[in-house]
């Protein structure tokens, strides 16, 4: 057995046998031709037959992966239509009165080098697609289409994938995808991951000739692919497929239901999500609806504030999408701890207890009714309510409520609609605020405990520091009696309280939770129906 | 003709997406529609052309519109610009 090791791009085992696949031959051989006008006529049939062939694998795409995937065919066709690349192949061919082939090969050295002159690794990145659309014209102009037959239980070998060739491989014959370049952000690794491929790449020394029909095993969360396994390995590799599978498709059988325990309980199953990008994994997942949207996306990663219009748009195209299910979104969370060029925040020493999240907001009120003038002008696209970090008085909520009920008359009085229904509510993720949430209760709509920062402010421990991972405990005593404090004064006050922290997605706890009174549970899409199944088998 | 300018402020620049669906909005004008960033400018109908500005987070680039459609066009863009980018 030989192991070799890589990045797992997309998760899952597999065991089967290996077919290298070796790049198409793009040698092409240089010859001239008497008939420079037959020739261009070759030439552009060529052309047309790669446009229709990229306008059915992205129809192929979108039927097999989703419409964002399937938008890098459309892009390749701009490519085609540009002329950058066909104008160039024409000019060559008459010029020096060359075959198409060789034409379109020098084309595309030109078009590469003009990218890689930008100096800038995604254009860079994208000769990747000038290659592929070269070889596309090439299998036009040969006639050749190069398809590769598969048997059953394949594992792909390749040096790389172009998103054309990985969309064209028959997929009920693959069981894995081994790479030897590329990354995790590369075309083939998200396609593979939308179509729930396991995949390696960066597997170097992958290509070996003796490899070809070897048998394997491939296992993406260890990124280790195994040649010729022996019985051990392949005995693990199948009991954790079959592990998995069965509890896939049991956990598949929850979409739809609702999430009540035993006792008749209806618990609110949310999503966290950090970026618009999720939302799709948010529905896929049967989110009943998002209970964290983290709005630092917009703040990170810029030079200037993201101004009201922005974010207005952002905020209007998440309530869309969600058509009417609930949608929390979390102001702006941020610290000296985060890249947040925009926000000019100076070093600090603590930047966990610093200048950070509503406290920037407070003192910087400008900012603030920027986020919500925004999101006040989106509430009327879906079911908004807008939660606040880092809450530890009754001033802060006391000053917040106000600043929002302001934003709200301001908006009025400019004649602008917004939804009169949206709901205000605070994190509970310091002690100070648990202890007291019996005074911010009546304060608000509703209370989300955010565990992760709970735990360390009332452990005293950095949750990012491995040293004190065994003190960082999510289940110590202390942290307990808070989230049950938290959640019989939301109950007093008749508010409805939910964890939003990493805690929600644990189903140890979800028992505990559920005995608490806890009303919604918060957890990154992937694991909503393992949640759902814990709440279904609590009492 | 008709100008405009505006400051990216997406993570990522006008990387492929945008710029393709810049370029489709362009492709439909009667107008030449060109982007200046950096000194360098590129022909809006283009998408080799539009990429190679690598346009990045923070660049402020000048629209230009100049024909029939030129108001609506323009318009066209700006918003997508907005909203996108």
């Amino acid at each position: 057995m030989e192991i070799l090791r890589g990045t797992g791009a997309s998760q899952g085992v597999a065991l089967g046998r290996i077919k290298i696949i070796k790049q198409k031959n793009t040698d092409v051989t240089k010859h001239t031709i008497e008939n420079v006008a037959a020739e261009i006529a070759r030439f552009n049939s060529a052309v047309e037959k790669t446009k229709e062939t990229l306008g059915v694998l992205y129809e192929k795409t979108v039927t097999e992966a989703s419409e964002a995937e399937a938008e890098i065919f459309s892009i390749h066709i701009m490519m085609l239509e540009d002329g950058s690349l066909t104008d160039c192949c024409e000019s060559i061919i008459y010029e020096q009165s060359v075959n198409a082939e060789y034409a379109v090969s020098e084309a595309a050295k030109v078009v590469c080098a003009m990218l890689v002159d930008t100096n800038d690794d995604y254009m860079m990145a994208r000769t990747a697609d000038v290659e592929d659309i070269k070889n596309g014209i090439l299998t036009s102009l040969t006639g050749e289409n190069g398809d590769v037959i598969l048997d059953e239980n394949t594992i792909v070998f390749a040096h790389d994938l172009t998103p054309s060739q990985t969309i064209n491989l028959d997929k009920s014959k693959i069981l894995a995808f081994v790479t030897e370049k590329g990354s995790k952000n590369s075309h083939t690794a998200i396609l593979a991951r939308s179509m729930k491929i396991p995949s390696i790449v960066g597997v170097t020394g992958c290509m070996r000739a003796e490899f070809d029909g070897l048998e394997c095993g491939v296992d993406a969360e260890e990124a280790a692919v195994f040649i010729e396994p022996d019985e051990k390995t392949k005995s693990k590799i199948f009991v954790r497929g079959e592990v998995q599978k069965s509890r896939e498709e049991k956990l598949r059988t929850l979409k739809g239901k609702k999430s009540i325990t035993k006792s008749g309980k209806e618990i609110k199953l949310y999503a966290n999500i950090g970026g618009e990008d999720d939302l799709d994994s948010v529905l896929q997942n049967d989110a009943e609806g998002i209970g964290l949207f983290r709005s630092e996306f917009l703040y990170l990663g810029r030079a200037e504030l993201p101004d009201e219009e922005t974010q207005f748009c952002a905020y209007k195209r998440v309530l869309e999408k969600m058509q009417g299910k609930e949608t929390v979104i979390r102001t702006m969370d941020i610290g000296a701890d985060k890249q947040a060029a925009c926000l000019e925040l100076e070093q600090e020493e603590n930047p966990a207890l610093g200048y950070r999240a509503i406290r920037i907001c407070l003192e910087d009120t400008d900012i603030f009714k920027t986020q919500l003038r925004a999101l006040y002008r989106a509430s009327v696209f879906g079911n908004l309510s807008i939660m606040f970090p880092m809450i530890t008085s009754k001033d802060e909520v006391e000053r917040v409520t106000e600043l929002a009920s302001c934003v709200r008359q301001e908006l009025k009085d400019e004649g602008i609609s917004i939804d009169e229904d949206v709901r205000l509510g605070i994190m509970i993720e310091t002690p100070a605020a648990a202890l007291i949430s019996d005074e911010l209760a009546p304060l608000v709509d509703f209370f989300s405990i955010g565990t992760n920062d709970l735990i360390q402010y009332t452990l005293a421990a950095d949750r990012q520091n491995d040293k004190i991972g065994n003190i960082y405990n999510p289940t110590h005593p202390a942290v307990m009696k808070l989230i049950k404090m938290t959640c019989d004064s939301a109950h007093r006050a008749g508010i409805w309280v939910g964890v939003c922290g990493e805690l929600a997605a644990d189903t140890d706890i979800t028992q505990t939770l559920v005995a608490f009174g806890i009303d919604e549970l918060s957890v990154s899409p992937g694991y909503v129906l393992a949640v759902r199944e814990s709440i279904i088998n609590s009492n | 003709m008709q100008e405009f300018t505006y400051t990216i402020k997406d993570e990522i620049g006008i990387h492929a997406r945008p710029a393709g669906n810049i370029v489709k909005i362009a492709k439909e004008a009667k107008s030449d529609v060109s982007m200046e960033c950096r000194g360098k400018t590129a022909d809006l109908k283009k998408i080799f052309s539009l990429m190679s500005l690598s346009v990045k987070c923070g660049d402020e680039v000048k629209i230009s519109v100049s024909g029939d459609d030129e108001a609506e066009i323009c318009e066209k863009i700006r918003r997508y610009l907005t909203e996108n980018l």
